[in-house]
């Protein structure tokens, strides 16, 4: 058994997800199934975006939907408009997510708490707003069509679903790789010292304003690339993309992976996806489902599927340790299990 | 000069129903220190009862707009019940989180069974009054004149009378409230059924002179936001006052400035306020 939960956790099960992502395309036969798998790495990108904002920093950013749709719009208006090719538009939709993350966070993160989150949803707005009516350079309402896919390298042609779903995997790959780096570092523990509280990191010497904005801007590039992959793929975009809804989509993701843990976001991201996938007609009408579903999760897992079950990890081993042995460490990813309870009080 | 009158008009019209809205969110707030996200749906769904209750079984104006008032309100201290009320002990992300679920999750049922379409109610007060140069719609005077008749109405109930002594006795201290005896679960449900009817009012009032549609509570959930930021969280004369300074600036703003960027206008004075004053205008002290 506790090899079994071992196993879970050891570098070969990594393998082997990579094993199996790699080979998803070649075993399922329909070209829709792997179109709709890589869309779920690309929100599955920005997902991680968020996880290190809100997940290990703790701070709930309502805006994240809108810094998507700036990566997006930033590739569609240069590919579009000014005749760029593809990768060094990505490039800027990168370049733009940081600008626009810094202008942002600069201001908001002065904010604490419900002030911050009433700001970001206050910015996400504005994002949305200006997307639909300035006209001259979004093209409003009606969106943004014909945008240049990726352009291949010698035989390899991105307008085809199959190489694109390998390109958008690497960059998830390269995404989780670098939240890990950053998770096991000392700038992760850093986030996770502010997410417990403020006034903790503070007294830590942690200087909390340079290290929420870093937080902030790192999750907007995040988002930025995954517009930018988004508006690649899907080659049309209009202002519905800066929608509300996008991010509570994410939230959603992110919750039932897990807050503040490494494979929280893709599990969350994925399993959603084919559960939207499954039911027929469920699109539309998914918040019928999602919303209840938020709101039991929150209420009974609030640690979501993996961080629920590394906490339970965590237990049966200190169960079965002998006592006055030191615990084993159960790995950067484990959530902080005692978030913080009496922060209301405090706040 | 008539212009400008007129569009103050437009403006105390505006900051009449921004109020009420701010008005429920600031109380809720008060007690129990969650922003609810989910204020925006209850005002949707509350004109939602009202072109229920008068389009589609004919009942008379006022008598939907009590109907709708009394559904809105049960289903806010059903939010309370079924979901703050556990939640109170939890990290605050989470009743943000949750109050998003309720969000998403009413706006998606009023859209399966309504449809995504616009809707209209009709008013029964169609006259137009004119005073010189000015024209008067009789719907837009019965919004101010009712919700400031409202807004008294809350305060006599907040100052006279001793379940509305309770609310702002726990508004002001939770621990000290509970030493005297207060019954914080009674507290609660009562503010939120007031806030509930408020938003429900606030859009039945509204929904006349304007257009009944499953996302319409966005943009006034966030401009009740800015009003309670502005007027400081938790205060009651400071969501009035912040609600007629939006109301004010955005009818002045569209008409002098640009009509097709009116909806910017609060978030651009939040962006600023916070910049200058992270804690809220009318805020002292901490928080």
């Amino acid at each position: 058994m506790n090899r079994a939960i071992d196993f879970f956790l050891s570098s070969t099960m990594r393998w082997l997800l990579l094993a199996l992502a790699v080979v998803f395309p070649l075993v399922v036969t329909s070209e829709y199934l792997v179109y709709v798998m890589a869309l779920a790495f690309v929100w599955a990108i920005a997902v991680y975006g968020m996880n290190i904002i809100t997940g290990y920093c703790g701070q709930l950013n309502l805006a994240h939907g809108g810094f998507f749709a700036i990566g997006a719009y930033t590739v569609a208006i240069l590919t579009v408009d000014h005749g760029w090719p593809f990768w060094p538009a990505f490039a800027m939709a990168g370049v733009f997510g940081a600008v626009f993350g810094l202008l942002v966070g600069v201001v908001s993160l002065r904010l604490k708490e419900h002030y911050f989150a009433i700001f970001t949803l206050s910015v996400g707005y504005i994002i949305y707003l200006l997307i639909d009516k300035w006209e001259e350079l979004t093209h409003g309402s009606l969106g943004i069509i014909n945008i240049a896919p990726p352009e291949g390298f010698g035989l390899v042609d991105f307008t085809e679903t199959v190489p694109f779903y390998y390109l958008v995997l690497a960059f998830l790959v390269f995404a989780i790789w670098v939240t890990r780096r950053i998770s096991e570092s000392l700038l992760g523990r850093t986030f996770r010292a502010i997410r417990i509280s403020d006034d903790l990191a503070q007294s830590l010497g942690i200087n909390l304003m340079r290290n929420k904005i870093l937080a902030f801007v790192i999750s907007t590039v995040y988002a930025a690339f995954a517009g930018g992959l988004y508006a690649g793929v899907v080659r049309f975009i209009g202002p519905e993309q800066a929608n509300f809804i996008h991010t509570f989509d994410m939230i959603a993701y992110l919750l039932v992976g897990g807050f503040g843990t490494l494979m929280g976001p893709l599990a969350g991201t994925l399993i959603i996806t084919w559960l939207t996938q499954a039911v027929q007609g469920l699109e539309e009408y998914r918040m019928i489902v999602f919303g209840p579903m938020l709101v039991l999760l929150v209420i009974f897992f609030p640690k979501g599927l993996v961080g629920t079950f590394l906490s339970w990890r965590g237990r049966r081993l200190a169960r079965q340790a002998p006592r006055g042995t030191r615990e084993p460490r159960t790995g950067a990813s484990e959530p902080a299990a005692d978030q913080s309870q009496g922060a209301r009080n405090n706040a | 000069m008539e212009q400008f009158i007129q569009q103050i008009l437009n403006g105390l019209t505006l900051g009449s129903i921004y109020g009420l809205v701010a008005l429920g969110l600031t109380l809720v707030y008060g007690i129990l220190h969650v922003p609810n996200f989910a204020h925006g749906a209850l005002y949707m769904v509350g004109a939602y009862v009202c072109y229920f209750a008068m389009v589609e079984l004919g009942l008379n104006y006022w008598v939907a707009m009590a109907a709708a008032a009394a559904v809105v309100a049960l289903l806010s201290v059903l939010c309370e019940r079924l979901v703050f009320h556990p939640l109170r002990h939890a990290p605050p992300i989470h009743d943000k989180i949750a109050a998003i679920g309720i969000l998403l999750f009413l706006e998606a049922v009023v859209q399966m069974h309504w449809g995504a379409d616009f809707r209209r109610i009709p008013t029964p007060y169609t006259e137009i009054l004119r005073l010189g140069e000015l024209t008067l719609p009789a719907q837009r005077l019965l919004i101010i004149g009712g919700a400031f008749a409202l807004m008294g109405a809350l305060h006599l109930y907040l100052k006279k009378t001793m379940t509305g002594l309770t609310i702002i006795a726990m508004a002001q201290n939770r621990e000290g409230a509970f030493l005297v005896g207060i019954d914080a679960n009674r507290v609660a449900m009562m503010t939120f059924a007031i806030a509930g009817a408020l938003a429900a009012i606030a859009a039945s009032l509204f929904a006349p002179i304007n257009l009944v549609y499953p996302a319409m509570g966005h943009l006034v959930l966030l401009k009740a936001f800015v009003i309670i930021i502005l007027g400081g969280m938790g205060s009651i004369p400071g969501a009035i006052i912040g609600g007629l300074i939006i109301g004010f600036a955005e009818a002045l703003g569209g008409f002098y400035i640009s009509s097709t960027y009116k909806d910017v206008i609060a978030f651009v004075l939040l962006v600023v306020i916070l910049s200058i004053k992270p804690t809220g205008l009318f805020t002292k002290g901490v928080r």
